[in-house]
């Protein structure tokens, strides 16, 4: 008894619709997240936009309003969202590195927003700007710490660039902290600069006093 | 390309392979589909006189059982012989069998312990009926499962029959588990005659014509798996082996996972065992089904399984490394913020999707196992055992298999 070679054929075709099937579910899904990624950075951008017009039209007597405004929220949210798919490899290369591009210049609009309130308003924010690239080996160790950090003292401002980005902003900001790829992790606690790996320790020692005392309890053993 | 990209192709190959293997055999499966029923409605013109053998090893307990329904078979009792041959038992075996000697069909004999082989040969010698068979002292066989048998070798072509084997009523996690992988084999075993690929004539009441064994010569070592051995070597004469799904033996199956352990590493040792020996089968079309299909998707499968394992392996260790650094650096904490029910954080991977669509075939299958065998089709709980928890606890087995593959070692019955 032969096997006709119509069968292996057709066996084929099915799986092969199978498996399109697949890939079509699979990207209509991942399509619907990079959806989700961009419009939460649109809103991002839209919500700087209005900070800054309310307080070029109003100046400091706008701070109340806008010192409680949850600005932050929204783009860490698309800050782990972005660190999740990049880990998840949802798109294609090149669609991922201009959104985080999009993101990064958002975390340096967001930046400069929160020193310039800082100053008019003297609400006395905690920034860290934090230069990783993927390619340094100490990096994912200073992730965790930064994570860890942030967890305990929610109030804290982190904003994480890709050293390799290719962004003529980002560039700027490299400059203007003189970070280069041997300094990295490089680590800038409001305006002081730190490179190498800081431990959780030394990274806490680095925080103004007023902030350690509001430590959240963590569980930590 | 870094090792997510190579782990990532490899496993679409492997689900590509997986999904085209049942697909393949789904559509085997109903191209002849019609053949079913018409067997279904099949009555033995003849009946062909039957000699079914009994070796038992120390099975005081079940040996009984099994006699009884034998005894019980709906077959003229002048067409049927049983004989038991006790292979050296320690125990109260031979004692027991005693009570069988009054009876006109059985014959018992006793001889020196050498093996399950040897027990079969020994009994072939005294074997003068047109068909002889086997059945292990752990099983027993449905009233009617002889006549049905019996039906096939009204084509002349047809050599040996294969049973649908089950699990007699199931009571514990383990038996539950091989009750669905049972199931599954059901289905598969009917497909594989549809396309001539029955690589096995299991233990349990394969029925063969005596002329086999007088042209091809009897049961071999062959790695502990003689069954397997004896259906390789019958294609590599061309011989036809068939299913009769309807035919149903019941096996007690191990009820405790270190015995399952065993019985598979000796199975899967041995069937790749016998691979290597009949490694020209493959990809023979002389042997269409077995050459061209059971052995090489057989091949694929235990190639894959191993590549999986590798990639899991590093893709575990890779975690578990993290998990270190991030605890040398800041400790052990839970955090509670890294849980999220944002729909962002489901899995979207193309490899999720190519799963659930291999499990949801793998299920229609079993399902379709129950129902030729037993008209019943109603879905249960129990037949996600088979693609959830049977391809967790044979890992074990099939590294072990392989370790004794490649060291040439050889496994042990019990």
């Amino acid at each position: 008894m032969e096997i006709g070679w119509k069968k292996y054929i057709y066996a084929l075709v099915i799986t092969m619709v199978v498996f399109l099937a697949g890939v079509g579910i699979s990207r209509y899904l991942n399509d619907k997240k990079i959806g989700e990624l961009k419009l939460s950075g649109d809103k991002v951008s839209l919500d700087i936009l209005s900070i800054e017009t309310q307080f070029a039209l109003l100046g400091e007597y706008s701070c109340e309003e806008v010192v409680n405004s949850d600005l932050s929220a929204e783009l860490n949210n698309l800050g782990k969202k972005l660190s999740y798919g990049e880990k998840n490899s949802i798109t294609s290369d090149q669609e991922f590195y201009n959104l985080k591009a999009y993101y990064s210049l958002l975390e340096i609009k967001e930046y400069l927003l929160i020193k310039k309130l800082g100053s008019k308003c003297n609400t006395k924010p905690v920034t860290i700007l934090y230069f990783y690239s993927n390619q340094c080996g100490d990096c994912s160790k200073e992730g965790y710490v930064l994570t860890y950090i942030r967890e305990k003292y929610p109030q804290i401002r982190v904003y994480s660039f890709d050293y390799d980005l290719e962004l003529s902003a980002l560039k700027t900001l490299n400059s203007v902290y003189s970070v280069t790829a041997e300094k990295l992790p490089f680590i800038v606690v409001n305006g002081k600069s730190y490179s190498g790996f800081k431990s959780q320790e030394e990274m806490e020692s680095f925080l103004p006093k007023y902030i350690r005392n509001t430590a959240t309890t963590t569980t930590k053993q | 390309m870094n090792i997510t990209d190579i782990s990532n192709i490899i496993s679409y190959i492997v689900l590509f392979f997986s999904i085209y293997f049942n697909v393949f055999l789904l559509i085997s499966f109903f191209e002849k589909k019609s053949l079913i029923k018409i067997e279904d409605k099949i009555k033995p013109k003849h009946f062909r006189s039957t000699t079914i053998v009994v070796p038992v090893f120390n099975e005081e307990k079940t040996v009984t059982k099994s006699v009884l329904s034998l005894l019980d078979l709906d077959y003229p009792k002048n067409k049927l012989k049983i004989i038991i041959v006790d292979d050296g038992s320690t125990d109260n075996t031979w004692r027991i069998i005693q009570k069988f000697k009054k009876n006109k069909q059985i014959e018992v004999f006793h001889k020196e312990n050498g093996g399950k082989h040897t027990a079969l040969n020994f009994a072939l010698e005294k074997i003068k009926t047109e068909l002889v068979g086997c059945l292990d002292a752990d099983s027993f066989v449905e009233k009617d499962a002889l006549k049905k048998i019996v039906s096939h070798f009204e084509n002349p072509k047809t050599m040996a029959v294969t049973p649908s084997i089950k699990i007699y009523k199931p009571n514990n996690f383990i038996r539950h588990v091989q009750d669905s992988e049972y199931n599954y084999g059901i289905f598969i075993k009917k497909t594989l005659d549809f396309i001539n690929g029955i690589n096995v004539t299991p233990g349990p009441f394969s029925i063969f014509r005596k002329r086999v064994f007088d042209e091809i010569g009897g049961f071999k070592p062959a790695h502990n798996t003689e069954d397997m051995e004896i259906a390789f070597r019958m294609h590599k004469f061309l011989y036809r082996i068939t299913n009769s799904h309807k035919a149903i033996v019941y096996t007690a199956g191990p009820g405790t996972y270190k015995a399952l352990y065993k019985q598979r590493v000796r199975w899967s040792h041995g069937f790749f065992a016998n691979i290597l020996d009949y490694r020209f089968l493959i990809f023979n079309k002389k042997y269409s089904g077995i050459g061209m299909f059971t052995l090489p998707s057989s091949l694929i499968a235990m190639g894959s399984f191993f590549v999986f394992l590798i990639l899991f392996l590093i893709m575990i260790g890779k975690g578990i490394v993290n998990k270190v650094i991030e605890i040398k650096t800041v400790g052990f904490h839970i955090s509670w913020s890294s849980f999220n029910l944002d729909w962002f954080y489901i899995n979207t991977d193309l490899k999720l999707f190519l799963g659930i669509a291999l499990i949801i075939l793998t299920i229609g299958l079993i399902i379709y196992g129950k129902k030729i065998s037993e008209n019943k089709s109603k879905f249960s709980w129990h037949f996600l055992y088979f693609p959830f928890v049977y391809s967790i606890i044979a890992v074990p087995w099939l590294i072990k298999a392989f370790y004794t593959l490649i060291l040439s070692k050889e496994t042990k019955w019990r």
